[in-house]
């Protein structure tokens, strides 16, 4: 049944609005919390009939080992990889100066 | 930009009387299969590709492009099973990608496609010999398959870093190399060794990937990457303190002076009751220090969850252990077989190792020079060469150069000084000794008739010496015979001169 204590906080959307870079109104912070919740109730009843000796999973189709041989293919020309570049300059993408640090 | 070069140090045995050091280390891999991880673009880290143009390695996977569906390369899955059980690691039965979202241009995702909690290869352990041939194990958490991000450039700070920059140039030739990150536990026990320690794991995980051929290994170049994490703690305290995690280190030497640092400057922070800043530090191999980076908080949320655009990898146990038989002795029984096929005592052969040339040395050798020939050069000219210049003697001349150079100085063609000439210039990038010799004519005379010629109009300018030397006084010859060596600018054997000039002298 669905809980009434909401899984995603205020802080929750908070967060991960940061982490995603976007930025969001107080207003439309609450409102999202509000529909992510709803989300998270929707979801939750999966959990009803996913009995314990169900596997978790991370794809609809039950296939692995989609794998490939090790043989080059084709590549895009520097031309064409710069094309939707909004700025370029030497054979590469020009893109603002990076505020933080490298990773 | 902090440089780091005001950090105060403490005295390295003084640290290590007050706090114990602990460390952990990640390394990075590059596969050397012929493709990307998900791409079939030529991989740039393999043999021979030549990535100078920049985007020119570069497939719509690799930039992310919409509707570019990334597919799993079997090789780097196949070599990275190998590094796994070179590791003494476990291979997991079930092993999934799972999406790192960053935001930083080095790749055009904004995720990297790696592995979270389940890695492919898990709970291993290396053995690692010292310099004084104690063996050291490092325990082992993961070894996971990832992909490698672009190259930035970052263009109008005054120093070629981030802060400063006016704007940043990528290039994505890099992206989707095929990476595996090992990542160790924690080091405990390491006390005053601890520098020579990390230099040492450092080393045998590049002999291992060299001798299972999945990575050229050239740290110079990138193919080999450490990240090394140092913490201290208080003698008789048993929480951990707070690590840092150095970047950048890209040379065993560097690896070694970098823990050393860390040690030295958390001990003088401590001391003075400060606290340590969990962050990435970055080496500078100019300073010799570190300098801090971006801080670990919000930073280290990358809202890991399963890559849903790629299946499961479950590699069956044949396949297992099929590469599990194809595996190679260990970098450790190599070793000690080399030792005993060259004859080296474990004086020489402990110097071939703590040079690094042990590589470099065997592939000489399989190139057709004597064990003790090839020990000259990599630990004679070559290495005087590299300390001068501080960098590894492997990156200055191929092994198949210097056999091509061993093989002219045996059959003849060089005297010994000639040879040391010719290796300049094999180092400063004209060719081959081959070429060189030819392009340079460096050649030895080893024409006796021209020798003769030489010898003959020298002992005639000198009838003093001739005249001693027919009176038995043959050290008197070293005039001539300097004369004639110089008269051939060096390029005669100077044994076979005082022959013939003996010689001519009683004719």
């Amino acid at each position: 049944m669905p809980d009434a204590t909401p899984v995603i906080s205020v802080a929750d959307v908070q967060h991960l609005a940061g982490l995603a870079r976007i930025a969001l109104e107080p207003a439309e912070i609450e409102h999202l919390a509000g529909e992510l919740n709803q989300i998270v109730d929707s979801v939750k009843k999966v959990q009803e009939v996913a009995t314990p000796d169900v596997p978790a999973t991370s794809h609809p189709i039950p296939l692995v080992n989609v794998l490939r041989a090790d043989v080059v293919g084709e590549v895009l020309t520097q031309q064409q990889v710069l094309s939707g570049a909004p700025d370029a300059a030497d054979g590469r993408f020009r893109v603002p100066a990076i505020l933080g640090e490298e990773q | 930009m902090a440089t780091g070069a005001t950090d105060v140090l403490m005295d390295f045995d003084e640290a290590l009387e007050r706090f114990e050091p602990v460390l952990g280390f990640e390394v990075h891999v590059e596969l050397s299969t012929a493709t990307k991880m998900f791409s079939p673009a030529p991989n740039p880290a393999a043999p021979g590709v030549d990535s100078s143009v920049p985007n020119s390695l570069v497939a719509p996977v690799d930039m992310g492009l919409p509707g570019a569906l990334p597919v799993v390369n079997a090789e780097a899955v196949r070599y990275s099973i190998s590094l796994g059980l070179a590791l003494g690691c476990s291979i997991a039965p079930t092993s999934r990608f799972a999406r790192k979202n960053y935001f930083y241009p080095d790749l055009g995702k904004n995720y990297q496609i790696s592995q979270y909690d389940e890695p492919i290869a898990f709970e291993g352990t290396v053995e690692v010999e010292l310099e004084d041939g104690t063996l050291w194990t490092v325990p082992i958490e993961r070894a996971h398959m990832e992909e490698d991000a672009g190259k930035l450039t970052h263009v109008g700070g005054a120093t070629g870093r981030i802060q400063g920059a006016d704007h940043s140039l990528v290039d994505y030739n890099r992206a989707g190399v095929p990476l595996v990150e090992i990542v160790t536990k924690p080091i405990f026990g390491a006390e005053h060794r601890a520098p020579e320690i990390a230099k040492a794991y450092v080393a045998t995980i590049r002999d291992i990937v060299r001798s299972l051929g999945i990575s050229e290994a050239r740290m110079e170049r990138g193919n080999l990457r450490c990240d090394a994490n140092v913490s201290l703690r208080p003698r008789g305290q048993e929480r951990l303190g707070t690590r840092t995690e150095t970047k950048n280190v890209n040379s065993l030497r560097s690896v070694e002076r970098a823990v050393r640092y860390e040690i030295q400057r958390q001990a003088a922070i401590l001391a003075a009751g400060g606290t340590i800043v969990q962050e990435t530090r970055h080496w500078h191999e100019d300073t010799g220090s570190t300098s801090a980076g971006r801080p670990k908080s919000d930073a280290d949320d990358y809202r890991y969850f399963p890559e849903p655009d790629l299946l499961p990898v479950e590699p069956s146990l044949a396949l297992i252990e099929e590469l599990r038989a194809a595996l190679p002795e260990s970098p450790a029984a190599f070793r000690r077989r080399l030792q005993a096929d060259y004859g080296f005592t474990d004086g020489e052969f402990r110097d071939i190792l703590n040079a690094g040339v042990l590589a470099e040395l065997e592939e000489t050798v399989s190139k057709g020079a004597a064990p003790a020939q090839a020990r000259k050069w990599w630990l004679g000219e070559i290495l005087r060469i590299a300390n001068q210049r501080g960098v590894e003697p492997g990156t200055l001349v191929s092994p198949l150069h210097v056999s091509e150079l061993i093989a002219l100085t045996e059959n003849g063609d060089l005297t010994d000084r000639l040879a040391r000439q010719v290796l300049e210039l094999v180092v400063a990038g004209e060719g081959s000794p081959e070429e060189v010799v030819q392009a340079r004519g460096l050649k030895v005379v080893s024409d006796d008739s021209a020798l003769i010629a030489a010898i003959d109009e020298a002992l005639a300018s000198q009838p003093d010496v001739l005249q001693k030397i027919k009176d038995g006084k043959v050290q008197a010859a070293g005039a001539v015979i300097g004369a004639v060596m110089k008269a051939m600018r060096g390029q005669a054997d100077a044994a076979r001169v005082r022959e013939l000039v003996l010689e001519r002298a009683q004719a």
